[in-house]
């Protein structure tokens, strides 16, 4: 039983699946900071690292399916994903009355 | 054979992300927490993408993974840059064992710079 279903066999295959669920572990450990995390910079270095989640299965799932228009998803979340975290960080400088207030 | 070497590459990268969630659930306090989730991340993700490239049967499938990672080492910085910086604005609390603060003392402490 495998959490991805895949096109590979062999020793490839296991290792997709075995990849999958470590970062299935991973993701569940950065969605639990990012509904505790203590102050505000917290959830949005938990939200980073979800962007980062979501593009490093993106290049696994475009690998266990074969289906190559994956990883260009893949290329324009790379590219877009950290201006929502700029966004938030000048956000949350302006709010306490950072340089850019 | 390559399929162990991909498979070995894709094993690691996702031992780096996993590397990742324990690290920003388990660290005391926030510069530490960004300091394991920013950089293991983007090791993991170029791991992950050597071994897509060790797969790759054409030209083109060599330059796609290879764009990904450029493009998350390209951008990657600054958002975590941006982030440590409204942290020391915010005065964010550190963890008791911290021994060598005073640059950051001095920089969340100094007066309000004025820009233009």
């Amino acid at each position: 039983m495998t959490p991805i279903a895949t096109e590979v066999g062999g020793v490839l295959g296991v290792a997709i699946g075995i990849a999958a669920l470590m970062l299935l572990v991973s993701l569940v450990a950065t969605v639990w900071r990012l509904l505790r995390g203590p102050t505000g910079v917290d959830r949005v270095i938990a939200a980073d690292l979800l962007a980062v989640h979501l593009i490093v299965l993106l290049v696994v799932f475009s690998l266990a399916s074969g289906v190559r228009a994956y990883i260009y998803v893949a290329i324009a979340l790379a590219l877009i994903a950290f201006l929502s975290t700029v966004a938030f960080a000048r956000y949350i400088e302006r709010a306490h009355g950072g340089p850019h207030a | 054979m390559l399929d162990w070497i991909a498979a070995l590459f894709l094993l690691a990268g996702a031992g780096f992300c996993l590397v990742a969630g324990i690290g920003i659930l388990r660290m005391p306090d926030v510069f530490s927490r960004m300091h394991a989730a920013t950089k293991a991340g983007t090791m993991g993700l170029l791991l992950i993408c050597i071994a897509m490239m060790i797969k790759a049967e054409r030209p083109v499938e060599l330059i796609e993974p290879l764009f990904v990672v450029l493009f998350m080492l390209a951008t990657a910085p600054v958002a975590a840059h941006l982030l440590g910086r409204a942290a020391l604005h915010t005065r964010v609390p550190l963890d008791p064992a911290t021994t060598a603060d005073k640059g950051a003392e001095a920089f969340a402490s100094a007066p309000e710079r004025k820009h233009g």
